[in-house]
């Protein structure tokens, strides 16, 4: 498992963050608008699969069901635009405080759940998400199967700039805080109490971290995370419907995680790439091969590179510096 | 009072298929204290390799016969390539690789059969039997085959010595071997076994649901609800546990409407699991500190 670097970043991974930074600013102004739509999603897909590494990778809680809080996510900020006519930008932190309460209230039973017994509920969560969206009782704020439909938001005049450019530099503004926020939780006190359950749960109780509350809150977080990020990805759709968010999307933030790096920042960015970008290559050879290829790389990467891209990369690194310091 | 009588009896029917699964679940389970998440989907497979072989103009039993066969040998073969190398590894290495395999098994279902939803044929008359008002023929020769499974079962690990040698290796993997039982090979077998199982239940259950990918996804998570109910480490539990939610999910589909089916599922498991995690019939876990 990764060690958390609790100082600050280094030189080098300052000038490396300003680089990428600025990268995806320029970036959007050179591709056409359906690659910047693609990019857009992979930014909120980054968000979310963030949530979930918190979760799963940080605090050793398993979830197979969090395309459920990514639904209520893009539900909430839906519904309040289509029904209540409220301001796209306002929706997203609503979405995410609803997440953050669903969150924590499913985390509460989870408590008692360990390993795979946590790993079962979600699944059945995940599993039973989309009916509940198609439920009658709901459709009237749902649209039932039908979903809603949302207008995608304009950008100011005086920014000349295209919906899709518009709204993916709205992502990645949302992409950059959130990121900073989960990287100053994660490196304090609280994130080592969410490892420290995670390594050694009887010696983190003994000394003082209240357990209990470190993972129901880890679970609320980790839901606002992903129903942010439901959120953005509704409004960049501009669509919503109970069949967009099956279990598979579960399955495709989960493989999001473990290909990206388990308890790795960096990896949120890694996994969203590839769960955004290897489908639109692999579409091209059948409907179904996505989800083989996926697969595969699951297997695969259990048995060569546990730690994921991210992982991988950090190896690379410590590879190539300790190569310098010997010539 | 009779649509209920109706509902129960057809909800034993259902129930056996998930008693099925859900005993598939407890054998990896004993053996590995692994769930497998791809039980479904290996199930699914199997079923499809049945219709393969009856388009291919074979009778009915002699594909049924030969499929189970066949996934026997697939379960061994999934357990000694894919599942050895994280034997010991920690949960959430286990889990991605049973994710990893469900969504092999489904993809490669759809891509190879299409997605579009294929009748599967019950090998029982259409007319009921005895001119009966209450089951279906099926209904009844499903359950049938779920009772006979479990007796074989129960005969097998109760009275020959590989079966007490499969049980040994579950129980006292060190001890087994000291006494000359291979473990590697016995957990093998208990995959085997499993996917045999799966598979019987895939066929009883397509005729019902019909044949498509995605299919088993309802009976998993109805077989989690029946196994945990049961408890996980208890096969006669599990069984128990299947038709009991089997009735359950009947009688209220029946009053309450299908539409929250896989909702009905989550609330029992959640509540056996936050009220009694150990299940009805099931061991309850004490860890040393």
């Amino acid at each position: 498992m990764a060690i958390l670097s609790s100082s600050a970043l280094s030189r080098q991974q300052v000038v490396g963050l300003v680089v990428l930074i600025a990268a995806a600013c320029v970036l959007p102004l050179l591709l056409p608008n359906y690659r910047v739509f693609q990019l857009t999603m992979a930014l909120a897909y980054a968000i979310a699969i963030l949530g979930l590494n918190m979760l799963i990778g940080f605090n050793g809680q398993i979830s197979l069901g969090h395309g459920a809080f990514y639904a209520i996510g893009a539900y909430v900020a839906a519904i309040l635009m289509d029904k209540a006519g409220m301001p796209y930008w306002l929706t997203i932190p609503i979405a995410g405080g609803v997440c953050l309460v669903a969150g924590f209230l499913f985390g509460l039973p989870a408590l008692r759940l360990e390993g795979l017994y946590l790993a079962i509920a979600t699944l059945a969560l995940g599993i039973a998400m989309p009916q509940i969206l198609k439920h009658k009782a709901l459709e009237h704020w749902t649209g039932g199967s039908q979903g809603l439909v949302i207008m995608k938001p304009d950008a100011p005049q005086w920014l000349h700039l295209s919906q899709d450019q518009w709204l993916y530099f709205f992502t990645l503004a949302w992409t950059v805080l959130l990121f900073f926020v989960a990287w100053n939780l994660l490196r304090g006190r609280i994130g080592r109490a969410m490892v420290a359950i995670r390594d050694q749960p009887t010696a983190a109780r003994a000394m003082g971290v209240n357990a209990a509350m470190v993972k129901s809150m880890t679970f609320g977080v980790s839901a606002f995370y992903t129903g942010t990020a439901g959120a953005l990805g509704a409004i960049g759709v501009q669509f919503v419907a109970p069949d967009s968010f099956g279990i598979f999307l579960s399955f495709t933030l989960f493989i999001g995680v473990v290909i990206g790096g388990l308890s790795s920042i960096s990896g949120a960015v890694w996994g969203a790439l590839f769960i955004q970008f290897i489908p639109n290559v692999a579409d091209e050879i059948s409907k179904a091969a996505p989800w083989a290829i996926y697969g595969v790389f699951l297997i695969a990467f259990m048995y060569v590179m546990p730690t994921g891209v991210a992982g991988f990369v950090r190896l690379v690194r410590a590879r190539f510096r300790r190569g310098r310091v010997t010539q | 009072m009779d649509l209920l009588l109706h509902q129960v009896l057809s909800g034993l029917a259902t129930g056996g298929i998930y008693a099925s699964m859900a005993l598939a679940l407890v054998m990896i389970y004993q053996a590995t204290h692994e769930v497998n998440f791809a039980q479904g989907e290996m199930a699914m497979f199997a079923t499809y390799l049945a219709w393969t072989l009856l388009q291919g103009g074979l009778p009915y039993w002699a594909a049924f016969f030969l499929t189970v066969v066949v996934s026997f040998v697939g379960g061994v073969v999934i357990e000694r390539v894919i599942i050895r190398p994280v034997e010991n590894a920690p949960v959430l290495s286990v889990v991605t690789v049973f994710i990893g395999l469900l969504v092999i098994f489904n993809s490669i279902a759809g891509w190879v059969f299409s997605y579009t939803i294929k009748p599967f044929p019950s090998p029982f008359p259409e007319q009921p039997f005895f001119g009966n008002s209450y089951m279906s023929s099926h209904e009844i020769g499903s359950m049938g085959i779920t009772l006979l499974l479990l007796v074989l079962l129960f005969v097998f690990f109760r009275y020959t010595p590989l079966g007490l040698a499969l049980r040994a290796a579950a129980q006292n993997p060190v001890s087994s071997r000291l006494v000359g039982v291979r473990v590697g090979w016995m957990l093998a077998l208990g995959w085997g076994l499993a996917a045999a199982i799966g598979a019987v239940g895939g066929m009883m259950i397509a005729p019902v649901v019909f044949l498509e990918p995605n299919m088993m996804g309802g009976v998993l998570l109805y077989a989690f609800a029946g196994a945990l109910l049961g408890g996980i480490d208890s096969p006669g539990g599990a069984v128990v546990g299947g038709f009991l939610v089997g009735v359950l999910e009947n009688i209220v589909g029946a009053y309450l409407g299908t539409e929250l089916k896989f909702t009905v599922a989550l609330i029992l498991i959640v509540t056996v699991l936050v009220i009694r995690p150990s299940g009805l019939f099931g061991k309850a876990q004490v860890s040393r500190v």
